[in-house]
């Protein structure tokens, strides 16, 4: 299983137009990935509707996880993604 | 010919053809309860293919549109495809909840979340909403709300009626042409439809049941909407157009047959906001302001200084030409909470409406006419003031009394009661002028509400009676103009100028195709046309006959 912890840098947090870049690369992956706030409910990353309700705002960490093959991977790029500015 | 056609109001000129694109209005919440017949797997699959339908679309128009709206709808087509929402749905149905209920219900969590989260997801409700309908109508065939994106080629847009925020972004290149089943020559879709220079077709009854993607050939000038027309047909119907456009274009100036009486052309308003079509169209002034718009929606008549405002908005677009104000016709089919009848109605039409109305509240009457001898004074047009159902010679005398107190010039009626018609010369002797309301004279005459669709034909101008009324109306000494529909077809005018009408009062976009036929015939055709015309017994026999004696409407493809 694959955990990654990362801060939000973008400034809409998880919204607007990070929120759907987010969901459509989440939403390629083969494998199940979720995301949450530190001691949250786990919602799924391929879900805008829950990214959208947890209300992740810039600066704020989450916490995404998958399990499977290519679980790294997307993480990885998952966490790129809310890292820019 | 097509194989079925509708008839509306073309307030637009040209003629237009494409597949009709039905705007829906509002989707209608799916009810409460709703189940399945208990097919699961089946009424799953269905939304499913609905959701699919609905995301692709969003999601092409967004790569068609580009920029901000792209990403608008993209992010709109990721709602649309979200799996916690689909899982959502599913359970629903599960527990036997019908597709579109489940859908809604769905839905409707979210919208709480969003809704209590507030900011910016608050925002976005408004989309997910849309997402939502979008998805209904897919699955109960229901109109698909808002505009479809832009086709290979332009499509005709049928709707019950056009917002401002519907049309912002149509351009002639995406509609071909507008059809409405509401609407007049004034609504947002005719001034829209002329800004754009595209054929519109307002007031067109059954509009809303054209289906969607059915060819129809609309033109603006004629009003009629034809559906599955034959190639031929569009391509007579557009050279057509092109060639009355261009004739009625050349024929400029005042109205007057061909042998030079003139005959003036008035426009019909509800209001300043009217004024602008009225004067590109080359009205000589008006002929028909109605006042109610002022009154409606009120707990209590507008104050003078309000009143005032408005009339000299119009008084003042004007100066020097006649500005004929109709004062409040209240009562009847615009019942009004601060002028109550005295008594239950059982027929409003026949009750306490126009001018008798006013005869027991004297101060709305009293202000109106201050209002309007203030506007006249602080403006050059020639004002002059009507009341309507005027039926006795008394109403009429009472009425002018009112205006000479209140320093008003010029005081007439309006004629739209049978008895006022058949004793014109008992009324004459009162007033300044007549003015004939076609529209109402003919549901009293033929005692057939104007409301009531399936009496529409007694509606119809050519009706025989009705060009008797006029004739004895005309020939009673008093200037007599006509306003109403029957002034809005160049033929009928034509009959009119011939029966002794002075001037004519219609709807802006009629004017330039009134004046073309006048302009062609001479005022010795235009009695001959009416002496034919109420020598037959119905409207059509009457219409056909006229024609005979105005040859140049074929040439004006009037």
């Amino acid at each position: 299983m694959a955990v990654r912890k990362v801060i939000v840098e973008s400034s809409a947090g998880l919204h607007a137009r990070p929120a759907a870049t987010f969901v459509q690369t989440a939403a390629k992956a083969p494998v199940d990935v979720t995301v949450a706030k530190p001691g949250g409910t786990p919602v799924s990353a391929k879900s805008i509707l829950s990214i959208l309700a947890l209300d992740v705002r810039s600066g704020e960490v989450i916490v995404l996880n998958a399990d499977g093959d290519g679980a790294d991977q997307v993480l990885d790029e998952l966490a790129a993604i809310v890292s820019v500015p | 010919m097509a194989t079925e056609s509708l008839t509306g109001t073309g307030v637009s000129p040209g003629a237009g053809y494409g597949p009709a694109y039905l705007m829906g209005a509002a989707v209608p919440e799916p009810p409460a309860g709703a189940r399945h017949d208990g097919d699961v797997v089946a009424e799953v699959a269905r939304v499913e293919a609905a959701v699919e339908r609905v995301a692709a679309e969003l999601q092409a128009r967004g790569e068609a549109v580009g920029g901000d709206a792209r990403d608008v709808l993209a992010a709109q087509a990721l709602i649309a495809r979200d799996p916690a929402l689909a899982a959502e749905i599913g359970d629903l149905i599960d527990a036997g909840t019908a597709a579109e209920r489940a859908v809604y219900e769905a839905f409707m969590r979210y919208n709480d979340i969003l809704t209590q989260v507030g900011g910016y997801l608050g925002q976005r409700v408004a989309d997910l909403a849309d997402v939502r309908d979008r998805v209904i109508a897919e699955l109960t065939g229901v109109p698909m709300p808002g505009l479809p994106a832009a086709g290979d080629k332009p499509y005709v847009l049928v709707a019950r009626d056009l917002a401002p925020a519907d049309t912002a972004l149509l351009s002639k290149d995406i509609v071909a042409a507008f059809v409405t089943e509401e609407g007049g020559p004034t609504s947002h879709t005719a001034i829209l439809a002329r800004a754009l220079g595209v054929p519109a077709v307002v007031a067109c009854a059954g509009a809303t049941s054209i289906a969607n993607g059915v060819p129809v050939l609309v033109d603006g000038t004629t009003g009629l909407v034809g559906l599955m027309p034959s190639e031929d047909e569009v391509r007579a119907t557009i050279k057509a157009a092109r060639t009355r456009d261009a004739a009625l274009a050349e024929v400029t100036g005042p109205g007057a047959t061909a042998d030079g009486r003139p005959v003036a052309l008035l426009a019909n308003i509800g209001g300043p906001r009217d004024l602008a079509a009225a004067l590109e169209h080359g009205a000589e002034g008006v002929g028909l302001y109605r006042t109610e718009f002022l009154f409606l929606d009120r707990d209590q008549a507008p104050s003078e200084e309000e009143q005032e405002a408005a009339y000299r908005e119009v008084v003042s677009a004007f100066p020097g030409r006649p500005v004929t104000v109709r004062v409040l016709d209240a009562g009847g089919d615009k019942p009004l909470g601060f002028l109550p009848p005295t008594e239950k109605e059982p027929n409003p039409a026949l009750g306490q409406r126009g001018v008798r109305i006013l005869r027991i509240f004297t101060d709305v009457l009293t202000g109106q006419l201050r209002a309007l001898a203030r506007a006249a004074e602080a403006g050059s047009a020639e004002v002059r003031v009507m009341a309507p159902m005027v039926a006795t010679p008394e109403d009429a005398a009472w009425f002018v009394a009112a205006c000479r107190a209140a320093g008003l010039r010029s005081a007439g009626i309006m004629i739209e009661v049978p008895a006022a018609a058949l004793r014109a010369t008992d009324l004459a002797p009162a007033v300044d002028f007549f003015s004939i309301g076609t529209n109402d004279l003919a549901q009293y005459t033929f005692a057939a509400d104007r409301e009531v669709g399936a009496l529409t034909a007694f509606q119809d101008p050519w009706q025989p009676v009705l060009l008797d009324l006029v004739a004895m109306t005309a020939s009673a000494g008093v200037p007599t103009a006509v306003c109403g529909e029957a002034c809005s077809d160049p033929a009928l005018s034509c009959v009119l100028a011939g029966l002794g009408v002075t001037a004519l009062s219609m709807a802006a976009p009629a004017i330039p195709g009134v004046r073309a036929a006048l302009a062609r015939h001479t005022l010795a055709q235009c009695r001959a046309a009416a002496v034919a015309a109420r020598a037959q017994t119905g409207p059509e026999a009457a219409r056909a006959a006229a024609r005979t004696h105005l040859p140049a409407l074929a040439d004006l493809g009037l």
